[in-house]
């Protein structure tokens, strides 16, 4: 087993919002590089890896895919104090920015979303979210000429979040970064690539998942895969919940991969989802369904290309995505790792036929 | 006829779990097409041979109709036997409470409303609903989490009214399958690709790839449209119940091939079959990932006017469904020659 850890380590603390993956992307090359036949990264970003099946020909080609981009904003406006103002990029909550530390730019530029101090609090606020258009980003500068010397406008920001180890106990080992969605899917995908499998495997880090599955439509268009996977860190919302509240969560912390069957994107291939489970039950891997109707993944896109693409989705639960600090479970990351690795040297071309 | 539309709008089929309909209709027109096959989204792709050898080159026609219905996948199932459960497509909170719903292995269930909310005049949310399969506990439930029920009752005739809760686009199917069984041994000038899709209740993806497979030279979907002969309908919409085919016009996901619907009015016209003209307001079909499906295809639809759609108890006409299949008929007749 590759030591997800590390490599999650790495790939959460680096900086990679939505069409600006570029040292993401750089990371997982070198990472990968000793591992496949083959990399191309196509015009929008994407990087594919190619790694040859040892089975006979005709093999399948199946397509994997982790998105390489987080969550980030980008900057709109430099004012004549100094202050940036800044529009999402992505699924962001503004109720969360206020006093958030980011950095802006190539050169990485620390600067935090200026708070006025509860000193100065009127009744009226007290206890309101402070919209997006009265948020601001401070690095400091004393005016706009400063700051434009270290931030221009169209840069992008996210959070300066660093990875942290909140639990080494081997029944619940957690940690705690920024951007596990979908960095816990490319550690995944990057530990995919140790094995070769009897398919063909192409590895995809697609780019924009989050500002709408773009990396995904045109990488699937490429590689046209017999199959696809896509790996994600997906909501987990078993916290904060009241005790005895009779309610499903999304996923649970610990409670293994999360398969989808449904959601806002795609309905999941059945004979994929046969496979799925029934490689779990086989070795022996405890498994958690998605709760149904929510979010949406590549594979949204992937399944949609040219005829059709059998797809389906496992995701490592995460709580608290598209904030500034996620918490997983490095048990459930190393299962989804086995279950798909597992999975893809079970898979025949009898998963894929409809009734 | 009716007994075709009594078997089609009787199968289970929520959008994405079209097994049970797709087998109806397989059976329904196995013997009068010349090859049939299911993609990788579950559409059912049905050929029938064009003869072409005339001065006019025959064309590539696909026709479409969705086999999927709307439907409430259980999401929750409460320690009193109670099943949570998410939209399959656009289930309207207002015609949720007290419906009937079926699953696929033909258990039944209730749509019940939560306590804490005004039974008075809010529309309630979905999540303040729940199926109720009649159990008393948790442990007589053997429904399980991502399992779909759809709105159930049985078909009703009525004069020439038809009633089904999975008109929509049952009738679209009824349409199709009928049209290749009067097809059987007749000459046709173009080669029809009879599809019967898929999950176009959450986003038209059946189409979308069953077109870019087929790649024909004209797309023409066959659904339901709203109409406009409802108390005080709002917005207002020249279709009507019982008046003919609807041609559409534009709806919210595409405007008709002009050139495409000039053809089929003057069919029309030429055989005298009743039709309208359709503005939806809101709402699109399957011709819109046909239309922009590869470099682009000509596409329009033929409506079936429809009373109620997506409530439990939609209606149609019977003869607005023959003059949808007398029109496409007449159509795949005549040359297609567009500009």
């Amino acid at each position: 087993m590759p030591d997800l850890c590390n490599l999650l380590e790495r790939l959460s603390n680096e900086f990679g919002p939505s069409g600006r993956e570029r040292s993401v992307r750089a990371l997982i090359r070198e990472e990968i590089a000793g591992q496949v036949d083959r990399i191309e990264v196509d015009a929008l970003g994407n990087l594919i890896a190619f790694k040859e099946g040892t089975g006979p020909a005709p093999r399948l080609r199946v397509m994997v895919a982790a998105h390489m981009d987080e969550v980030g904003v980008m900057i709109t406006q430099v004012q004549k104090n100094g202050a940036l103002k800044f529009r999402p990029v992505g699924g962001l909550d503004s109720r969360l920015l206020l006093g958030k530390r980011l950095v802006i730019g190539d050169e990485r530029i620390p600067g935090v979303i200026g708070a006025p101090p509860p000193h100065l609090q009127t009744e009226a606020q007290a206890g309101k979210p402070v919209g997006l258009d009265e948020l601001f980003i401070d690095i400091g500068a004393e005016n706009d000429k400063e700051a434009e010397a270290k931030v221009k406008v169209g840069d992008y920001g996210t959070f300066a979040t660093r990875f942290t180890v909140l639990s080494r106990d081997k029944g619940w080992p957690t940690v705690r970064g920024k951007a596990f969605d979908d960095r816990a899917g490319c550690a995944v995908l990057a530990g995919l690539l140790a094995e070769r499998y009897p398919v063909d495997l192409v590895a995809v880090f697609t780019v924009q998942e989050e500002v709408g599955l773009r990396g995904a439509r045109a990488a699937a268009y490429r590689v046209e895969p017999d199959a696809a996977i896509a790996l994600e860190g997906t909501v987990c919302d078993d916290l904060p919940r009241p005790e005895d509240e009779d309610t499903t969560p999304v996923t649970r912390l610990g409670h293994g991969p999360a398969l989808s069957l449904m959601d806002r994107s795609v309905v999941v291939h059945p004979g994929l989802l046969r496979l799925l489970q029934e490689t779990a039950e086989a070795e022996g891997i405890a498994i958690q369904y998605k709760a149904p109707a929510i979010g949406g993944t590549d594979a949204g896109a992937i399944h949609l290309t040219r005829g059709g693409v059998p797809s389906a989705v496992v995701s490592t639960p995460c709580r608290y995505i598209h904030s500034p600090a996620s918490i997983l479970n490095l048990n459930d990351l190393e299962n989804v790792l086995r279950l798909v690795a597992a999975a893809l040297r079970r898979i025949e071309r009898a998963h894929l036929a409809r009734m | 006829m009716i007994e075709l539309a009594r078997k089609l709008t009787e199968a289970f089929g929520a959008s994405g779990y079209e097994e049970e309909v797709r087998s109806v209709i397989r059976e329904e027109i196995a013997d009068v097409v010349d090859e049939l096959h299911v993609d990788v989204m579950g559409n059912l792709v049905a050929y029938r041979r064009g003869s072409a050898g005339g001065a006019e080159p025959g064309k590539r026609v696909m026709l479409a109709a969705h086999m999927d219905q709307i439907g409430l996948m259980v999401t929750h199932i409460d320690e009193k036997g109670y099943l949570r459960f998410a939209p399959v497509g656009g289930i309207l909170p207002l015609s949720c409470w007290g419906s009937q719903v079926r699953f696929a292995d033909g258990s039944v269930g209730t749509v019940g409303l939560d306590g804490r909310v005004s039974r008075d005049d809010k529309v309630p949310a979905l999540s303040d609903m729940y199926i109720d399969v009649g159990a008393t506990s948790r442990s007589e439930v053997r429904q399980r989490v991502g399992d779909v029920a759809v709105f159930w009752y049985p078909f009703a005739a009525q004069g020439n009214a038809w009633f089904a809760p999975s008109m929509d686009d049952r009738i679209g199917c009824v349409v199709l399958a009928q049209l290749l069984r009067e097809l059987k041994g007749a000459e046709i000038s173009h080669d029809l690709y009879a599809v019967f899709t898929t999950q176009e209740e959450v986003g038209l993806r059946g189409a979308t790839t069953s077109a870019y497979t087929i790649s024909p030279d004209v797309a023409i979907a066959l659904d339901v449209t709203l109409t406009g002969d409802g108390p005080y309908a709002t917005p207002a919409m020249e279709v009507y119940m019982g008046r003919g085919v609807a041609i559409k016009v534009k709806d919210s996901g595409m405007i008709s091939h002009p050139g495409l619907n000039r053809l089929l009015i003057a069919a029309a016209e030429a055989e005298k079959i009743p039709y309208q003209l359709e503005v939806l307001h809101r709402g699109t079909t399957d011709a819109h990932s046909m239309q922009v499906a590869r470099q682009g295809v000509p596409a329009s639809a033929l409506s079936i006017p429809s009373r109620h759609v997506h409530t439990p108890s939609q209606i149609v006409d019977r003869r607005d469904v023959e003059a949808a299949i007398a029109l496409l008929k007449a159509f795949l007749a005549r040359p297609i020659a567009l500009p």
